[in-house]
This record gives structure tokens, C-alpha cells and sequence, in this order.
């Protein structure tokens, strides 16, 4: 058994009479390694680990549950957090819905997650990453006038969840992420472009990929100009199409529809999106950096279809949205670390991919905008009214070819309309950090505005 | 009363020596202890209240042009010598022999809060969220949901350096939100007010509950009636309070000695030169005491200070931290922040705002034939190297004939820095401030902004209206 699912079930045995108790317990290690100018400008090494307890008490209608966390797995420091959690359930409101995960005999898709070699890449290899990884952005093109950072990344963590109810989980995970911001100039201007490359072990990132890409994002939009407003199909690149499904992500969580905060609620059934559009949330599927084999309360990950060939299937629910529902947890319990209480979420999403290249995706819209990044995702994106509304960087597309470039624009529509007027899904997936992986995505009758 | 030393002083000079044994040219201990509760009300159900505790301490030597940092939530001197050591691994030639470090008296400020957030009875809290509620609904039966969070937070920290900087500071925040979700024939809207301060309990009266929570639900209702925002460009009205986060966006961050230094700014090397309209005056100010941008101290000891950045127009200076002022040869302007124990400072806002003009604000709008009036902006970003920025309008209305209409529903506007701060040609006098959370580097910290009523004489607008 883990040392950390020990620890756990430690807590697990203070119960006292009819209380539930719930322990997320976490620990891991990370490295940090910023460059600049061929030298070291940061190296950042730190291991961290906490605790977040979760005390429920059952009442003559429901429960209620109280929760406190610390960032340290000192004994007095727990024993302290286990009181503070008692307290506040106090004050909680009793609610039929509250209740803590109950193993449900789905088991665990068996992944390897983690690998060593975090741990066992020297130290010196990681900072010449780093170093080695602005030296190619800097020296690859002329026109880079300015690497602001080039950075490094790891960590290596693990984490259990035990409760009171029969849940045993333990997790392990670790990643490497090397980033580049690059500065192009053509004299009169700047404009910038990151790099990135991913993966589960060090030995596996990629530096010529993510330099490349921090060179021709940053040097291919110089000399851009605020094109006039249009009305225009859009073709979001990987990383612009995965930010929109996170989006979408957040609508199709269990715990925004029970709430009545998703335009997706009372839809189910209906065709919402083209007919070939097939959006699913897959923490089981390996490749996606955000898989796991068990959610946020413990129960096993699984592959979940929220939108099949355009019709909406369903959404993803943790324990309590669940029952709120009317249904059972679908394993999609996520939580902010050892601070954040579980909530239903999407992890892992992924739309099945089209059959079209970029290229021939490009070829088969001829004219429009391409997307390369979005900006205001968070101040523009309407999840409840499905409003959308982002400021974009990009590259006019005509005749089937990306054109010149573009920027100070916005891209606006609603989420709902946009889901109709997919045009095409790329067969490029990229498997990116965060929540969601991304293709080429083409979707039409969007309002663009510019000058 | 000042609490005991969360490390005492002569653990603090042994830990800084050790940091240095390897030869690094500076050295710095922060330590922090921070307890935060957060309880939200949702749908009149008090959901979950949640108490937190964060402990450690950071540590970070300095070599050349290296940084090297690692922290600890141990806190024994065992645990911080090992941090040292850890951090002190960048001083890679070795060798620096015994520099001794002998701190002189510690420099304690006091918090500003009246009420600590602990004192505070919790069943308190609550009756507060519910009256939040009770006065949202009473605003009309379009209001079907209606959500109350309120959060706090104790953070007391002790820093130290080898240059004989040791301080510490005691800040408490409290925050308190209201949204609420109005339903009409078109869907939904949402409202949303905050009131937040470096402060205490005492903010939280009767009266700003109330007024967060009329104004959380007005918006939403109001919002019911809302058309798509036209697309393209157009003047634009900005309301005294929230608009301030354009220049936070539009200038602040470019105005960051951290990328002025890497020349990642459109505002390098623009000292002295005119890069607004001359009705500009851009301050940042952490002394504004009890704004949600207030810092006795900033997080790397420098008391925090009130420094004009441009003023009638004229680029004057930039905000530093430690490490970029020591390049430069000069003074830190207190602005070196960092989201907690975990992280390495870096220059960071505080309480951003325009100084006022002298329009009248009712004047201003009369004056624009046709435009947007933007009540309420929300959340936004820049790109510091081109200037590019946007940010989402959370409520705004249309100006026709010199008059507020119809609402429009949210969409964001995007601009250009540089190209914005010449746009302004009228600030009126009705100043206020409104609280936000700054991230950078995937770091949060709490920041205030501020302005006048304003107009600028054209805006791209991200609408789907032709």
C-alpha cells in the first residue's frame, strides 16, 4: 500500500459515531528551469504536499459536510485541519443531495502514468534543455530579435483518496513541458509566438518541434494588419480548437446543468452540433496528458460521450451532481489540489477526428480566417447564454492557403451556433497540457471584427 | 499586539548565511503563514464552509544574473537549511567562504483590518450570505438564481535578505461576491458585484451587502433585455470603477520593469516620451490603505510607495522589483510581489488607476452621438510585446444621440496599448475603484483599478451586430 493512501486511512480511523470522513492526501516534487541569454536566469526545485479533509454528517434529511485543508502533512497540522473541517459542518446547510462517493465496482483502466526518469534526469540535463532550447529559437531565424523565456518544467506527484465509505485510490503522475516565447521583427514590429512540446518523461520532449513553432507563429505574423469586419468561416487551429471544447467542457458539466447554468441543460437528445461531430471525455485514453485512472473522489475514470455524431448524449457528473440528477457519478469528480472540494468536470476531452489534414482541411474552405491563438477566453466566453466573443491572432486564408497575417481582431457568435456550423474536424490531433486535446477545426458564419 | 516571530531572527541569519556559503551575491528568507475560509451560499443553501492553512517558506540566492529558489513547509531550522541549501545549488563555482549576516531590529507592520476574519462567528458569516440573498430576489421574480460567496484571508510574513532587510506584515483580505442569474424569454443573464478590501470584517456592513447584492441582480435583469453588441469600431464610454482594468491591461503590464528589461515591452526605452493623450496620468499606488492592491510592504520587504508612470501624457518611470532595480542601479519602487511561499517575486501591480479629469461624466456621454457605454468591464489580458489586448464587457449599453439605450449582451473589446492610451480625450470626475486578481506567470495576486468616467474615440467592439 502506498504511503500516502496510509496516511489516509490513519485519518479514516478517527471517525467518530455516525461521521463520514474523507481524506485527498498529495505529495510530489518539482523543477523549474528558465533560461535566458545562455545562462540560467531560474532554477526553481520544490516538493510540496498537503491534505484536504472533508467531515460529513448525516441528518434527518439529508447531510451536511464541512471541509479544511493544509498544505503540510505535519501530524499536529492534520490533527488541527480534522477539527476545523468538524467545525464548519456545523454551519452547512442540510441538503438531501450531499454524500461522498460509494465505490461502484467500475474498475480502473490500468495505465503507466509516471515514469522515473523525472526523478533520474540529472539536474544539468534539464538546465541544458533549457539553454539548448532558447539557443535554437534565437539562433533559427534573423528576424528573432528576443527569447523572453524559455522555460523547462516537471513534476512528479502522487496522490490518494480514501473515505469513510470504502474508497481506495492512489494515483501517480508525472510530466515534462518545455515552453519558448519568441520575439520576431521585421524592423517596424513585433510579434510573438510560443513553442511547446509535452510529455510524461524528459527524455521524450521535443526541442527542434517546439522551436520551430515558437519561430513560425512569431515570424509569420509580422507585418499583420487589422483586415476590415467580415462575416467568414473560421478554421481554429489544435490549440485554439482545444481551448474551445474546454469551453465547452464547462457546459457539459453535470454540475453546471443541475444548476441550471448551461445552455446544454434539458437538451439531451438533440442534435446540437454538425452530424459528424463527436466530442467524448477520455481520461482512460493514455495519450491525453490529463488521463488517470481515478477521478477527484476516488471512483475509476471512464470514457464518457457527451456529443455523438451531433446529437448530445449526456454529460459528465461527480456523486453529488449525480444524485441532483437523478444518476450516478460518471467517474468525473475534479478538484483544485488538496484546497478544492470535488466538482463535476471534464478531463480528458478529445473530438474524434475528421478526416482531413490541415492542408486539405485549408483547401476545402478556400477563403476565411485562421486562428492561431485567442485571447479573453475567460472574460468572453459566456457559458450559460453560450455567448462568444475573443480576441484572435491569425492568418487570412485564400484559395485554400494560409495568407497574410492578421491581428486586433475578434471572432463572435454563440457557442450554439457554432457547434451547427462545424464544417470540418481535422484528423490533426494534437495532444496539448490542460484539459482537452485539439484538431483543425472549421466552422462557419462567424462575425469577424476589425476595423 | 504583535504575534510571536513565525522564525526567529537568529535561525533567520543562520539560514541566510548557509544560503550564501556557495558564494551567491544575494540571499533572501520569506516565510509565510496564511489561513484563509471560504463560504459560498447557493441557491439559499449554505454549501460548504472550507478553512485552509498554508505554511513555509521560500528561499532564493542570487548569483550573477541566476536565481535559484526552493521552498519548504518545513519550518524547523533543519527543514529551512536544507531550502537554503537546495536554492543555494546555482552558485555552482562554490567557494564563497563565510559571509556573516546580522539582521538589526525586525520591522513589524500592523494590519489594517479592524476585525480580524477570525474573530468572526461563522453562523455571523452566513446570516450575511442569506441577507445577500434575501435582498437579490427581492429585486424581482426574473432572478432565479442567486449565488454568495464570501472568502478571507490572514497572511502574515516575515522577510529577510542579506542586505539587512527584515520585516514583516500582517495583511487580511476579505471578499465578498454576488451573482445572480436573471431568466427571460432570450435565456439567461448573469449580474455580478464584488466588495472586497484589505480589510477586515468591518467592510462587509449592512449597507455594501446590500447594495452588491441590488446591483448583482439589476445587472442581471437589465442584462434580460440585451441585443448583440455591434461589431467594429466605435467611441466608447467607460464608467468610473471597473473600466481602470484597460489601462492595468492596456499599459500596466507592459510598464513591469521585468519585461521592459528583457525589451519584451512596446514601452522600452519611452521614458520621457508623450505615450498618451496629455489628459493621462497613470499612477500605481500600494499605499491607497485598505484597496484590495494595499500593501504596507511589498513581498520582498520595500515599503510599498505611490509612483506616477505617466503623467499629462509622458512616460515617467516603470515599476520595479529588487532584482530588476539592481540591474538598473536604482531604488525598487515597492513592487516586487509573489502569490505566496511557493513563489518567486517578480514585479507585480498593485493599485493601478487614471488620476481624474475635469468633464462631467453625464456631459461625456451626452456628447457621443453614437457609441458603447460600458458599465461594467470584466476580466481581460495583454500580450506585453505588441500591446495587443481584450477584455470582456460585463455590462454595456448603446449610446444613441448622446443617450444610454439598449443593453448589449457581453462580448469583449480588443484594442492595442499604445494605440488606446491616445484615444482618450475627456475624464471626468467621478472616480472610483474596483478590485481584481491579477495573474502573471500563472501567479494570482489581488489588484485594484481605478478611473473616471471616460471616453475613448474609438474601441473595436467583438460583436455579432453589423
Amino acid at each position: 500500500m502506498s504511503e500516502l493512501l496510509e496516511q489516509a486511512l490513519q485519518i479514516l480511523e478517527r471517525a467518530k459515531g455516525d461521521e463520514h470522513i474523507e481524506v485527498y492526501v498529495s505529495s510530489g516534487t518539482d523543477t523549474e528551469v528558465q533560461a535566458y541569454q545562455g545562462e540560467i536566469e531560474k532554477l526553481s526545485t520544490a516538493s510540496s504536499s498537503g491534505i484536504g479533509i472533508r467531515v460529513l454528517t448525516n441528518t434527518p434529511t439529508g447531510a451536511r459536510v464541512g471541509s479544511a485543508w493544509v498544505g503540510s502533512l505535519d501530524e499536529n497540522a492534520i490533527a488541527e485541519t480534522l477539527e476545523q473541517a468538524r467545525d464548519n459542518v456545523r454551519f452547512a446547510s442540510e441538503d438531501e443531495f450531499i454524500a461522498f462517493a460509494t465505490p461502484d465496482g467500475v474498475s480502473s483502466v490500468p495505465m503507466e502514468l509516471r515514469t522515473d526518469e523525472v526523478a533520474t534526469t540529472p539536474l544539468d540535463d534539464k538546465i541544458s534543455w533549457a539553454i539548448e532550447l532558447e539557443r535554437l529559437v534565437r539562433s533559427g531565424d534573423t528576424r528573432i530579435r528576443q527569447v523572453d523565456s524559455a522555460n523547462y518544467s516537471d513534476y512528479d506527484v502522487a496522490a490518494a483518496v480514501a473515505s469513510t465509505n470504502g474508497v481506495r485510490a492512489t494515483y501517480a503522475r508525472s510530466g515534462a513541458h518545455i515552453s519558448v516565447e519568441a520575439i520576431a521583427s521585421d524592423g517596424k514590429s513585433d510579434q510573438t509566438g510560443w513553442g511547446l512540446s509535452v510529455a510524461r518523461s524528459p527524455r521524450d520532449l521535443d526541442l527542434a518541434k517546439a522551436s520551430a513553432e515558437a519561430i513560425r507563429r512569431s515570424t509569420r505574423r509580422l507585418g499583420a494588419t487589422k483586415p476590415a469586419s467580415m462575416k467568414c468561416t473560421v478554421v481554429f487551429d489544435p490549440r485554439s480548437a482545444a481551448t474551445l471544447f474546454s469551453v465547452l467542457g464547462s457546459a457539459l458539466s453535470g454540475e453546471s446543468v443541475v444548476r441550471g447554468r448551461s445552455f446544454f441543460a434539458d437538451r439531451v437528445g438533440e442534435e446540437v452540433a454538425m452530424a459528424g461531430f463527436t466530442l467524448l471525455d477520455d481520461p482512460t485514453d493514455a495519450r491525453h496528458f490529463a488521463a488517470s485512472q481515478f477521478d477527484g473522489e476516488g471512483l475509476a475514470c471512464r470514457r464518457n460521450v457527451l456529443i455523438e455524431n451531433g446529437v448530445l448524449k449526456g454529460f459528465v457528473y461527480d456523486t453529488v451532481a449525480g444524485r441532483r440528477a437523478g444518476t450516478v457519478s460518471t467517474g468525473s469528480a475534479v478538484r483544485g489540489g488538496i484546497s478544492g472540494s470535488p466538482t463535476a468536470g471534464c478531463r480528458a476531452l478529445q473530438a474524434v477526428p475528421g478526416e482531413y489534414s490541415q492542408k486539405e482541411l485549408l483547401a476545402k474552405v478556400g477563403n476565411g480566417l485562421y486562428v492561431e491563438s485567442m485571447s479573453g477566453v475567460h472574460s468572453g466566453v459566456n457559458p450559460i447564454s453560450g455567448d462568444f466573443s475573443v480576441g484572435v491572432n491569425g492568418l487570412m486564408i485564400r484559395d485554400g492557403e494560409l495568407a497574410e497575417p492578421v491581428r486586433e481582431i475578434t471572432v463572435a457568435s454563440t457557442l450554439q451556433r457554432m457547434l451547427l456550423d462545424i464544417l470540418y474536424v481535422g484528423s490533426d490531433v494534437e495532444w496539448l497540457p490542460g484539459a482537452s486535446a485539439g484538431q483543425s477545426l472549421a466552422i462557419a458564419n462567424i462575425a469577424v471584427s476589425g476595423t | 499586539m504583535s504575534a510571536p516571530a513565525l522564525v526567529e531572527s537568529s535561525v533567520v541569519e543562520r539560514v541566510l548565511e548557509s544560503a550564501l556559503s556557495r558564494g551567491g551575491d544575494f540571499a533572501e528568507v520569506f516565510v509565510e503563514d496564511r489561513s484563509t475560509s471560504s463560504a459560498m451560499l447557493d441557491q439559499r443553501k449554505v454549501e460548504e464552509l472550507s478553512s485552509g492553512r498554508d505554511r513555509g517558506a521560500g528561499i532564493r540566492v542570487v548569483v550573477g544574473e541566476t536565481t535559484g529558489f526552493a521552498h519548504t513547509a518545513n519550518l524547523s531550522e533543519k527543514g529551512l537549511l536544507a531550502a537554503a541549501q537546495a536554492a543555494a545549488a546555482v552558485a555552482r563555482e562554490g567557494g564563497g567562504g563565510v559571509r556573516e549576516i546580522a539582521l538589526s531590529t525586525l520591522r513589524d507592520y500592523p494590519t489594517t483590518a479592524a476585525i480580524e476574519p477570525g474573530d468572526v462567528d461563522k453562523a455571523k458569516k452566513i446570516e450575511l450570505l442569506l441577507h445577500a440573498d434575501d435582498v437579490a430576489r427581492s429585486e424581482g421574480s426574473a432572478i432565479t438564481q442567486v449565488q454568495v460567496g464570501l472568502g478571507d484571508s490572514t497572511r502574515r510574513f516575515l522577510v529577510a535578505n542579506s542586505e539587512g532587510v527584515f520585516a514583516s506584515d500582517h495583511q487580511v483580505r476579505t471578499r465578498f461576491n454576488v451573482i445572480c442569474v436573471a431568466l427571460g424569454d432570450t435565456g439567461m443573464q448573469t449580474g455580478y458585484r464584488p466588495v472586497a478590501g484589505t480589510r477586515g470584517f468591518e467592510i462587509l456592513t449592512n449597507e455594501a451587502v446590500e447594495e452588491a447584492a441590488r446591483g448583482a441582480a439589476r445587472q442581471a435583469i437589465t442584462k434580460l433585455d440585451a441585443r448583440p453588441a455591434p461589431s467594429g469600431d466605435l467611441p466608447v464610454v467607460l464608467a468610473g470603477g471597473s473600466g481602470g482594468i484597460l489601462f492595468h491591461e492596456a499599459c500596466g503590464h507592459g510598464l513591469e520593469a521585468d519585461a521592459v528589461l528583457k525589451d519584451a515591452s512596446v514601452y522600452a526605452g519611452k521614458v520621457g516620451e508623450l505615450v498618451a493623450s496629455p489628459l493621462v496620468t497613470l499612477v500605481d499606488d500600494g499605499t491607497v490603505r485598505g484597496e484590495w492592491g494595499y500593501l504596507a510592504i511589498d513581498d520582498e520587504g520595500r515599503p510599498s510607495a505611490r509612483n506616477v508612470l505617466i503623467k499629462d501624457g509622458v512616460l515617467t518611470d516603470y515599476m520595479w522589483d529588487y532584482l530588476r532595480s539592481q540591474k538598473e542601479g536604482r531604488a525598487s519602487s515597492g513592487n516586487g510581489r509573489r502569490q505566496s511561499y511557493q513563489h518567486l517575486p517578480m514585479v507585480r501591480m498593485t493599485n493601478t488607476y487614471l488620476l481624474e479629469g475635469t468633464s462631467d461624466a453625464d456631459e461625456i456621454v451626452a456628447q457621443t452621438p453614437y457609441g458603447v457605454y460600458v458599465a461594467q468591464l470584466g476580466g481581460g489580458q495583454v500580450n506585453t510585446a505588441t500591446g495587443d489586448f481584450v477584455f470582456g464587457m460585463t455590462s454595456a449599453f448603446l449610446i444613441e444621440d448622446g443617450k444610454i439605450t439598449t443593453p448589449l449582451r457581453d462580448c469583449n473589446l480588443i484594442g492595442n496599448g499604445p494605440d488606446i492610451l491616445k484615444k482618450v480625450d475627456a475624464v471626468a470626475t467621478d472616480f472610483s475603484m474596483t478590485p481584481g486578481t491579477c495573474g502573471k506567470d500563472g501567479q494570482s495576486v489581488p489588484v485594484g483599478t481605478g478611473q473616471a468616467t471616460m471616453r475613448l474615440t474609438g474601441v473595436t467592439i467583438g460583436g455579432t451586430a453589423a
